[in-house]
């Protein structure tokens, strides 16, 4: 039973024109945001569903830029930079040292730790959000970045655990044969395993990053003063009707905010999903 | 390797370094130590410290006060936004995440033949989900279904004619979440389309002599060794559904009437708004035994439904 060429090729184009209307609703608010982003103001809405402008404009990009209160978006994109840069190196490299950890050598009491590690991807951050809200207020963390970045310094389960599939996937005779040689435990994490794990690191750090520029209710939390805003928070405050009455630069910025986002997602598009194959992360 | 070999020289010089170094009891624990530290200080005190506060009436600036269990009974008993908040969350967790995770599956079959444009088609259902959480979208979702909005001149052009706003009524307010919940199936997508390319080629050739349909080789072979993954997801994404916040505070403000008050938004609102810090924490403990309760039920059910390869 050999199909018609010509029936097949009826069958293969029907599937690419639904899938590619699928992949087009799938888009269209992200394409009618973009594209809004340079219209006029009252076109915005004026256009209803269609996405392409009208009249062109590009003045959206430096009047949403000015921000407001004073304060421009360069601040914020730098202060949500600063936040997501510091936070994911404590995140990569604070992990991957747990991960080896748990990988490579047999302690006492491994897999009880083991066990708490993974239950902490499970417990709802709500739970310690209160408390610790009162501690980082103790400490007189808030109104500054601390309570955002210091956590990330003490592991985190995911990409622990995201590190441990890699590390074993590493034969054991590697280290055996260091080991002989002299080198010690460290020696070996720094000098072998490290190089190695390249993939899984990068893969955490893209996760750890996006998560972190995403990231809404902790700078809600801890972060009062407008020149400390990310942009999350920055973006929030601007599409609030009192403040804002131009569309097109709240669409502007917002394209902008998803920029770095975007970028990584086209150039470390093989680290995001192997990510989320390997541990079942979520994006 | 030269530095290595210099590295290792060095610390077996040290008689006691090297003998703890080379300890594996020790070293363990020294490697294991930034979690150890951050899961203690982050994560055991602060729920020790929040079942504590849950008995008490604390407002940050005086000394917590301890009431017994007078903030259960006020949520049980006094507090009808309680209850709204946690309905109102069940109601988003039971719709949203069994469509997400149906589109999800659906469109991870449709995906996964090789064929053209495989990888493009992939990318592009997945990104919403990349990027589904960030403020912009939010911000963009209050446009599309508010007053004067996209969605309306959408039906327009369908001939339905809609003039309300979606988010002002409290009929469609929570449906406009859902969809952007549902929107953003792409990273259980990813992880279907990896488990399905897992599945031997063989099972579905076999399969074919024998002369099953497609229909049953998706029901007898994929479906089946799909479960443990569906049981995965299933999990992850009910525990991250009710934690549910930020698009209820940013597109509907919990609003019109609470109905899309979540209970996240609601615990947000006692905790740092009217600053009730026992009352929040009384809540949050609340939810996290109603979680542990839901996922012991899986975990309970799946002995039923999933199926692993090797007990075979």
């Amino acid at each position: 039973m050999v199909e018609p060429k010509y029936k097949k090729g009826i069958k293969t184009f029907i599937y690419h024109l639904l899938v590619l209307a699928g992949a087009f609703v799938m888009l269209y608010p992200l394409l009618w945001m973009f594209f809004s982003s340079f219209k006029p103001h009252e076109d915005v809405f004026g256009l209803g569903a269609r996405i392409l402008p009208v009249r062109w404009v590009f003045e959206n990009y430096p009047y949403g830029w000015a921000g407001f209160g004073g304060i421009s978006f360069s601040k914020f994109f730098s202060n949500s930079l600063v936040i997501a840069v510091v936070g994911t190196i404590g995140s990569v490299f604070s992990s991957a040292l747990v991960a080896f950890g748990f990988a490579r050598i047999k302690f006492k009491g491994r897999n009880f730790w083991f066990v708490c590690m993974m239950l902490t991807m499970m417990l709802p951050g709500q739970v310690t959000m209160i408390p610790r809200y009162i501690m980082f207020h103790k400490f007189g963390w808030i109104d500054t970045f601390l309570p955002l970045i210091v956590p990330h310094y003490f592991a985190q389960a995911f990409f622990v655990f995201l590190n441990m599939q890699f590390i074993n996937g590493l034969p054991k005779e590697l280290d055996e044969s260091a080991y002989v040689d002299g080198c010690s435990r460290f020696g070996i994490f720094r000098y072998i395993i490290l190089p190695l794990i390249v993939p899984s690191l990068a893969t955490s750090a893209v996760f750890s990053f996006i998560w972190s520029w995403d990231d809404f209710m902790g700078p809600l939390l801890y972060l009062n003063k407008p020149a400390l805003y990310p942009v999350s928070i920055a973006l929030r405050m601007y599409s609030d009707p009192t403040a804002l009455t131009n569309y097109g630069a709240l669409f502007a910025m917002s394209s902008l905010s998803l920029l770095p986002i975007l970028l990584i997602f086209i150039f470390g598009q093989r680290y995001l999903v192997e990510g989320i194959s390997t541990t079942g992360l979520k994006g | 390797m030269a530095d290595s070999r210099t590295a290792a020289t060095e610390t077996s010089r040290q008689g006691l370094w090297s003998r703890i170094v080379n300890n594996d009891n020790i070293c363990g624990y020294i490697f294991i130590a930034p979690f150890i530290i951050g899961f203690l200080v982050f994560t055991i005190i602060p729920m020790g410290a929040s079942l504590f506060l849950s008995f008490t009436k604390y407002d940050i600036l005086g000394a917590p006060q301890w009431i017994g269990l007078q903030n259960f009974k006020t949520m049980f008993t006094q507090d009808p936004k309680f209850w709204k908040s946690f309905w109102v969350t069940v109601k988003y967790v039971f719709i949203a995440i069994p469509l997400r995770l149906l589109f999800a599956l659906m469109i991870a079959l449709v995906l996964s033949k090789d064929t053209k444009g495989t990888s493009f088609y992939r990318a592009s259902y997945y990104l919403p989900s990349l990027i589904g959480g960030s403020i912009a979208i939010a911000v963009l979702w209050k446009r599309i279904f508010g007053t004067g909005s996209v969605i309306n001149s959408l039906l327009a052009m369908l001939g339905i004619n809609i003039n309300y706003s979606w988010i002002g009524n409290p009929k469609t307010a929570l449906l406009t979440l859902i969809i952007l919940a549902v929107w953003q199936f792409g990273s259980p997508m990813l992880i279907f389309l990896s488990g399905i390319k897992q599945i031997p080629r063989s099972y579905y050739e076999a399969a074919r002599i024998d002369g099953a349909s497609g229909g049953a080789c998706f029901f007898r072979i994929t479906l089946p060794l799909l479960t443990p993954v569906i049981f995965f997801n299933l999990i992850m994404q009910m525990i991250t559904g009710f934690m549910v916040f930020t698009q209820g505070y940013i597109i509907t403000e919990g609003g019109p009437l609470d109905s899309t008050l979540f209970y996240a938004l609601y615990m947000y609102r006692q905790s740092f708004t009217y600053y009730n810090m026992g009352y929040g924490c009384a809540m949050a403990w609340f939810m996290l035994v109603i979680i542990a309760i839901m996922t012991s039920i899986v975990f309970k059910s799946s002995s039923a439904w999933v199926y692993y390869e090797s007990m075979e």
